[in-house]
């Protein structure tokens, strides 16, 4: 048992029962986490090389952290210390990194489509840390996962509403694909300017009135919300931005009781939602990030490690 | 030198022929088209089961010299027409310099003219350095040879200076071609606005990108009683507004090219940048409209916007690789599996799209056959199916969405001014 596929690089190409084993190996990664000495030998002698086009901390070092406390050897490549600033194609620097006897990629990129190119150039597996606006397949787990450590292992009928800035969004798109799939029902919800064509025709259920989202919603997952987007004139300003969109206590009051509150990361406090949220009771925003690493170890296991033991 | 071209079907759109016969070619020019010619000693070719058609014009092609020539060159383009059963193509100015003078026109025309295959028709640009502001010296281009005006790729902005160009080029008769986007409403746009943009992330393009601009263009073609020619049109909407142009007896004609015609927004599914293009592959609604406009011939031209790039150019991330399809020799064949073969247009109709329909539209005496006129014809072989090679492409460009795809209808003979440059796939002085 495995994936099926040499590459995670959507949540769309995962079934169900895909989406099943990875949560449930998760689920047992966690408990590693959980140990004093965060260590086992599983991928010993793998090489995992994350290869990110654009800033971040948490998914790198998560993925870094997950191949470690596996044994991995981990090489991390930021592109503004690389070749790409000499102009190296992505395809020579794949092919170049697979020569030195990489067995994973892990690929961050700011432009949708960049890990298919990667994975159809190189033979190692190559999974998706968010690409453009795209998908961010390994976030979707990862909050699938923190939603099950809190309500339970059946997300059908489960109301999850995402809010902000849909149109620009990866992790909107990969936890549509795969809530959806597992049976939840999702509404997404923004200003008409941030709504992409024809998202209903992915199965979620569309909303420009926060109030309608949050009402019995189980889960909340808020947007992180770019100041760029203002500048490209998608919304006046970002006071009126929070005043129409960001979440805090009282709108939290329309969910459901005990209903959880996501967020990706990094927030903007005062903006998509207040402080009071992000730091109370129902924030599970830490939680997410542990949850991170118990992911990716999981997938790091299903992608290398059982693939070792078969040869 | 003289043959004999026996028992083809020969259909001519202008005429109205149809009819199997013998063309004799000679010196050049058709001799007779008759029955059983008894020519001697002279070579003859059997045509059975063939069609001759007027040579085809592929009136919006982008041959990339001076200035691109890794992405395609003059003798390139030529093999490519030639191989693609064009006698004729219409090379647009966004080279290097931009053909916005009498010497790049020149420059074209002479290289053209020592290739010798299909013959290049230049065409200058509206505005000076394709900056949208100023017109070009178009009388002096006009003198040396352009067929019409283009900012191809420089979407002309400013509807003043496209006022103005409408009126300054009745003082030749030849048209305004305009390639109709709002490029404020586009910017940044990677394909189609719709569902597949959104599932791919891509930056959707609007349909109304295009139509806005098509609404101003017939606006003020109708103004000023400008020859206007709209390019690769995509969009229901600009359909409509054409029909509507049309009814209000506006100086308006229009192409579709291929890739329009077959393919869907869907076709992006994998990334495949020689999938992209500007204007982007569209929802079925809009493949359907304009297939529909074709088949009726509200539009009268079928163009295949050629637009070569070199492997390094296109094999990249999908938001940096080039807009553009390498479309020359590939047209015939998707045009009549698409049409011919599965919508059951006529072939006169589609032969008509390639030959009188682009010929109107520059206002050319040419697209037709008829003794004692210039023997550019066009053979193709109705039956013939074949897969879509690449690697067999005479072009620089590769970048074809059809891959692998079997087409029915393929060009087999081109003749240009009575010479055979293409037989059988094989262009002549060609490795």
């Amino acid at each position: 048992m495995g994936l099926k596929t040499k590459d995670l690089l959507t949540m769309d190409q995962l079934s169900k029962e895909e989406i099943e084993l990875i949560l449930h190996t998760a689920k047992e990664m966690k408990n590693i986490l959980k140990r004093d000495i965060k260590k086992v030998p599983t991928l010993r002698g793998k090489t995992v090389v994350t290869l990110f086009y654009e800033p971040s901390t948490r998914t790198r070092t998560s993925f870094e952290l997950a191949g470690k406390y596996m044994s991995a050897d981990v090489v991390n490549i930021s592109t503004t210390t690389s070749s790409v600033v000499k102009g190296e194609t992505l395809q020579d620097t794949g092919m170049t990194l697979q020569m030195m006897g990489t067995d994973l990629f892990i690929i961050r990129h700011g432009m949708s489509g960049a890990p298919k190119l990667l994975a159809q150039t190189v033979k190692a597996g190559v999974i998706n840390g968010g690409d453009g606006f795209h998908e961010h397949p390994t976030q979707a787990l990862l909050d699938m996962m923190s939603i099950r450590d809190k309500l339970g292992d059946d997300f059908k009928g489960m109301k999850v509403a995402i809010i902000g800035d849909i149109l620009h969004s990866r992790v909107a798109r990969s936890n549509v694909h795969g809530l959806t799939k597992m049976g939840a029902e999702v509404w997404t919800c923004a200003p008409p300017t941030l709504m992409p064509a024809g998202i209903e025709k992915t199965g979620a259920r569309v909303t420009y009135d926060i109030n309608e989202a949050l009402h019995k919603a189980q889960v909340v997952m808020m947007l992180r919300v770019q100041l760029e987007r203002q500048k490209a004139g998608l919304f006046p300003t970002l006071r009126e931005y929070n005043n129409l969109y960001g979440l805090n206590t009282k709108r939290l009051s329309k969910a459901a009781p005990g209903a959880l509150v996501l967020h990706p990361g990094p927030i903007n406090r005062g903006v998509e939602i207040s402080s009071e949220v992000a730091d109370g009771i129902q924030s599970v925003i830490n939680e997410q990030v542990t949850c991170g690493v118990a992911v990716r170890m999981a997938l790091l296991y299903l992608m290398l490690g059982q693939k070792g033991e078969q040869q | 030198m003289k043959y004999l071209l026996k028992d083809a079907l020969v259909i001519d759109p202008l005429s109205g022929m149809e009819r199997i016969a013998d063309i004799l070619v000679e010196n050049g020019l058709i001799a007779a088209i008759e029955d059983g010619i008894d020519t001697g000693q002279n070579p003859v070719y059997d045509l059975n089961g063939k069609i001759v058609a007027p040579g085809f014009i592929d009136m919006h092609v982008h041959l990339r010299e001076p200035g691109g020539e890794g992405n395609e060159t003059i003798l390139t383009g030529c093999q490519a027409a030639a191989a693609g059963g064009f006698t004729a193509v219409a090379a647009m100015p966004n080279t290097n310099p931009c053909t916005d003078n009498e010497a790049v026109v020149e420059l074209i025309k002479k290289r053209s003219a020592d290739v010798a295959l299909a013959e290049v028709l230049p065409i200058g640009t509206i505005s000076k350095k394709q900056q949208g502001e100023e017109i070009s010296e178009i009388g002096s281009m006009y003198r040396n040879g352009i067929v019409a005006v283009s900012d191809d790729g420089k979407p002309l902005i400013n509807s003043e200076v496209m006022r103005r160009a409408l009126e300054y080029t009745k003082l030749f008769g030849i048209p305004v071609i305009s390639h109709c986007e709002d490029t404020n409403l586009t910017a940044g746009g990677e394909m189609h606005e719709g569902y597949w943009s959104t599932i791919l992330g891509l930056k959707g393009i609007p349909a109304q990108g295009e139509e806005v601009m098509v609404a101003r263009d017939i606006l003020l073609s109708g103004m000023t009683g400008g020859s206007l020619h709209l390019a690769h049109l995509s969009t229901k909407g600009s359909i409509e507004l054409l029909k509507y142009a049309l009814k209000q007896g506006i100086k308006v004609t229009a192409e579709v090219t291929p890739h329009h015609l077959l393919l869907t927004d869907e076709e992006l599914k994998d990334y495949d940048t020689s999938t992209k293009v500007n204007p982007p592959l569209r929802s079925p609604d809009h493949v359907q409209a304009v297939r529909k406009a074709v088949i009726e011939g509200i539009v009268t031209c079928i163009a295949t916007d050629h637009a070569p790039w070199s492997i390094e150019e296109k094999e990249q991330e999908f938001s940096k690789a080039p807009n553009g399809i390498s479309g020359l020799e590939t047209a015939i064949a998707v045009c009549w599996d698409t049409l011919v073969i599965k919508e059951g247009m006529e072939p006169k109709d589609l032969i008509a799209r390639f030959t009188t329909g682009p010929a109107a539209a520059l206002g050319l005496k040419r697209g037709f056959i008829a003794v004692g006129a210039v023997a550019d014809l066009t053979v193709i072989d109705p039956k013939l199916i074949r897969e879509v090679d690449t690697k067999r492409f005479y072009s620089k460009g590769k970048n074809s969405p059809y891959k692998g795809r079997k087409l029915q209808g393929w060009p087999v003979m081109t003749i240009v001014r009575g010479e055979i440059v293409m037989q059988d796939g094989k262009v002549k002085g060609a490795q």
